[in-house]
């Protein structure tokens, strides 16, 4: 146990300490709100507004994608021997983030990507001359569904086996069709697992930096380039700044984390 | 024109012969158990029934209706689960009242109906608990409760008591018998277990690999075996070799004890059959008024308070006896030389497997 | 209640055209950097780039000795928990699931805060130290899938019996871990580290924040000056996740044949 206790102890617990204290240490001593105060600036709460507004977009979407694709796998009466490659590919899938993501999807959808070229030399359409740019929010937002879609898949897969084949059954010889069981059955019973799912895709995304640095660079401010500038040194304004950036991070995926367990603790109890 | 009329029902998974021409005609208000082994089709032809499975040939009739293209929830029938299958997101009365809401009915009718159901089985304080709350007794009354509430033409049951505790599935195939005999639903019972089909049932269909080999009440079942399948499967029995002597007057030696049966036996002379003797019909000490007995040595005794089961060995084979228990008299010891006496009548002949 | 397979069939083919199209992409892309050609140019341009070879190889070396620390610490304590101290496992639990809540962002700020060069263990101030550092911020990084795979095996083999086998036939404590315990979930610490592997290699965050030559930041470096080679690097990256998963699945499949069934 000593050996545990040390390296979670230093390398884990105290550190994380250190930066949550450091949110409210004043210079010279005592506690102070002032440092959260001043994450109230009109730029970062623009950093906050951007983060959150990808990490739900990319969960709300990556949440009824994954769905639709899960339910295909599981109830969807597709061959069995699909299922398996899927399952094991999107353990693949929502492991493959960061750096190398980013290049995929520029090789794919950048200027000079393959989708890009295929579409103005095929069909004639210019996506960028129709607004369309890979280093914006949506250009993001869909990298990010890389991760989140497999990530998905892999959570609901076994929720969606949970749901018994005599549910179905006995709701059918009562006289419900195909639609009034997953309305009045399947859905109700998903549905903490649903919207657990979706808050650890929230938090999942949140915290995500590499993809966005090495797709956008410094261009797009999340919250964690943010910070990610602030530990560089490029922005050199105040050092407090960085602790609560990282303070509210932490408070923003904690969150999310703990509604995740909260929905999945009161999705069991009911599947007893 | 009977209620549920089955005829030349047959069914193949793939090169499989799951069920093979099974006819039965169900009257309406009787009880009628599907008996056999795992395996032998009967929950196959039970989910035919219902709609889940799709017959390969053959004819299902409810009422007069071929319902065989009807898809299950167009059959108004009601079904109870072995594993219950209540919805664990609704209360029990939302799960009793769930064939009622589906149908659109108004909500002071769905309660009150509902009451009803919680009435008939017992339970009126649990409307409001959730499935994950009761006891699996409890959540298989719910089942039926919900399954009657919408009022079907025909009730089927897939193994309902298997997963329950010894105890509570005695006291709940009453009720169940009970609830059906005062709604006077037809109803079809897939079981297992005998003593289930043979106390609850109006007739049983005695089903293995397939085919349905008898169909009668429980006492013709039990007493007149039809095949040797239905005499091993129903009770215990004492499975003897025999060798005929004179079959126009029924004689046959058991490892070379002479008994005279008194009613001719459908075999050469010389030739070896099978025969079949309940335990309870065998008697301690020699029975002469049409009756036969057979002698040998006590092999093992056991006494189990009401019922004295003793093991008698013969020249190579072994009879089994069951007598009631008497104070006055004291169970044979192991090693006594015993003789046992029967009615001739309940000596079956059953063709050798 | 027959399904609509064509629902199924269409929601599989939008998810596969998804995720399809940027693995294709990436590669096609990776092929065309001789001009008007496909050739493999852009692979050996980086193979045979000294910088790659250098990040890829310290990469893996801080892998593998994650694999170690991370067998090291987390083994004996899922072990003691589930043996002794089943009270501490909720504790433990939470402990090992708080590196999924802390962005690794925020944990490589503490560490360059907590032990730079004016504090009590100034770690930062050497290359060695800060190696120590990147070593222990990648094992908290693996610590949740390195936990539960382990607490997985162990859940599979009957742990208390087998220690007081050991025991009564003379084992001391290192000889119960090193010879019957850690031989037996062999296969679950394998997945475990097949996991950690794939994690450390593409890792950024940390390796750039702390300055270190790894293999993350070299792919970004590249990124953002090269054109062709990133892709080509992406491919290779994407092909070693993909072994290791594949030799997870392996790992455990061999597992099933060789334990006797209950």
């Amino acid at each position: 146990m000593l050996p545990f206790t040390l390296f979670a102890l230093m390398f884990l617990l105290v550190p994380t300490m250190f930066i949550v204290v450091g949110a409210f240490r004043a210079e010279g001593g005592g506690f102070t709100l002032a440092h959260i105060a001043n994450l109230f600036t009109p730029s970062i709460l623009a950093a906050f507004s951007i983060s959150i507004r990808i990490s739900l977009a990319s969960a709300f979407l990556g949440c009824l994608i994954g769905f639709c694709v899960a339910c295909a796998l599981t109830v969807g009466g597709l061959p069995r021997w699909i299922r398996g490659p899927m399952l094991t590919f999107s353990g693949v899938a929502s492991n493959f983030a960061g750096v190398p993501l980013a290049f995929a999807f520029l090789a794919t959808l950048g200027r000079l990507g393959l989708v890009t070229v295929f579409l103005r030399e095929w069909f004639g359409i210019n996506i960028y001359a129709l607004g369309f740019n890979l280093l914006s929010f949506w250009g993001l937002t869909l990298t990010y569904l890389f991760f989140q879609i497999p990530l998905m898949i892999l959570i609901v897969t076994p929720a969606l086996d949970g749901l018994r084949r005599e549910w179905r059954e006995a709701a059918e010889v009562l006289g419900a069709s195909r639609a009034q069981y997953w309305w009045m059955v399947a859905f109700p019973i998903l549905w903490p697992t649903l919207l657990g799912t979706l808050a650890l895709l929230f938090a999942n995304a949140f915290g995500a930096v590499a993809t966005a640095y090495a797709l956008t660079g410094s261009s797009l401010s999340i919250v964690p380039i943010v910070l990610f500038a602030q530990i560089r040194g490029d922005v050199l304004q105040d050092p407090h700044i960085g602790y609560a950036l990282a303070f509210g991070m932490i408070v923003v995926t904690g969150i999310g984390n703990a509604l995740y367990i909260w929905m999945r603790t009161r999705a069991e109890r009911w599947l007893k | 024109m009977a209620f549920l009329d089955i005829a030349n029902l047959d069914k193949f998974y793939g090169p499989t012969h799951v069920v093979k021409d099974f006819n039965l005609s169900v009257e309406k208000g009787e009880f009628v158990s599907f008996l056999g082994p795992s395996g032998c089709g009967k929950t196959t032809t039970l989910r035919m029934v219902a709609g889940f499975e799709t017959p390969t040939s053959g004819s299902i009739r409810i009422d007069g209706r071929d319902v065989v293209n009807l898809r299950p929830n167009q059959r108004n029938i009601g079904m109870v689960f072995q594993a219950y299958a209540l919805f664990p997101n609704l209360t029990v009365a939302q799960n009793i009242g769930f064939g009622l809401k589906v149908a659109g009915r108004r909500r002071s009718e769905i309660d009150e109906r509902v009451q009803e159901m919680l009435a008939i089985i017992h339970l009126p304080e649990l409307g409001g608990r959730y499935p994950f709350q009761l006891s699996g007794g409890q959540q298989q009354r719910v089942a039926l409760a919900r399954a009657l509430a919408v009022r079907p033409q025909l009730l089927l049951l897939d193994e309902p008591l298997s997963a329950l505790d010894a105890k509570i599935r005695i006291s709940l195939r009453q009720e169940i018998r009970a609830i059906q005999q005062k709604l006077g639903i037809t109803t079809i019972y897939v079981t297992h277990d005998q003593e289930e089909a043979l106390s609850m049932s109006d007739r049983i269909v005695v089903m293995n690999a397939g085919v349905a080999e008898q169909v009668g009440d429980p006492f013709t079942i039990y007493n007149r075996p039809a095949t040797r399948f239905v005499a091993g499967f129903v009770g215990t029995l004492n499975a003897l070799e025999a060798v005929v002597t004179d079959p126009a007057r029924g004689a046959l030696t058991i490892d070379g004890q002479a008994i005279v049966l008194g009613r001719p036996i459908e075999a050469t002379a010389g030739a070896k059959v099978g025969v079949a003797l309940r335990p309870e019909t065998v008697a301690l000490g020699s029975r002469p008024e049409a009756g036969a007995s057979l002698r040998g040595t006590v092999r093992d005794v056991q006494f189990l308070g009401s019922v004295l089961r003793v093991r008698l060995a013969l020249d190579r084979q072994v009879v089994a006896l069951d007598s009631f228990n008497t104070a006055a008299l004291r169970p044979p010891a192991v090693g006594d030389d015993l003789e046992v006496g029967f009615a001739t009548a309940d000596m079956l002949v059953v063709s050798a497997e | 209640m027959r399904p609509n397979r064509i629902w199924a069939w269409l929601a599989l083919a939008v998810g596969i055209l998804y995720f399809a199209l940027p693995l294709i992409g990436t590669i096609e892309f990776s092929l065309r950097m001789r001009r008007g050609v496909y050739s493999f140019d852009a692979y050996r341009a980086v193979l045979g780039d000294p910088q790659f070879r250098a990040t890829f190889s310290f990469s893996v070396v801080m892998a593998l000795m994650t694999i170690v620390l991370g067998v090291l610490v987390v083994a004996p304590t899922a072990y003691w928990v589930r043996l002794k101290l089943p009270r501490w496992r909720p504790v433990v639990e939470f402990v090992t699931l708080l590196p999924l809540v802390v962005p690794p962002i925020v944990l490589v700020f503490g560490y360059i805060r907590l032990y730079n060069t004016s504090s009590w263990l100034p770690l930062t101030g050497t290359a060695g130290g800060t190696n120590v550092l990147l070593l222990a911020g990648y094992t908290v990084l693996a610590l949740p899938y390195m936990y539960r795979a382990v607490d997985t095996g162990l859940r599979a083999i009957d742990v208390a019996t087998l220690t007081e086998a050991a025991q009564s036939l003379g084992a001391g404590w290192i000889t119960i871990m090193a010879r019957v315990i850690l031989p037996n979930i062999m296969v679950a610490i394998l997945s475990g580290a097949f996991l950690t592997f794939a994690i450390v290699i593409g890792e950024f965050v940390l390796a750039a924040l702390l300055n270190r030559p790894a293999f993350g930041p070299y792919l970004q470096v590249l990124g953002a000056n090269r054109a062709y080679e990133p892709a080509a690097l992406a491919v290779i990256t994407f092909a070693i996740t993909w072994a290791c998963m594949g030799l997870i699945q392996l790992v455990t499949r061999l597992q099933k044949h060789t334990q006797v069934p209950r």
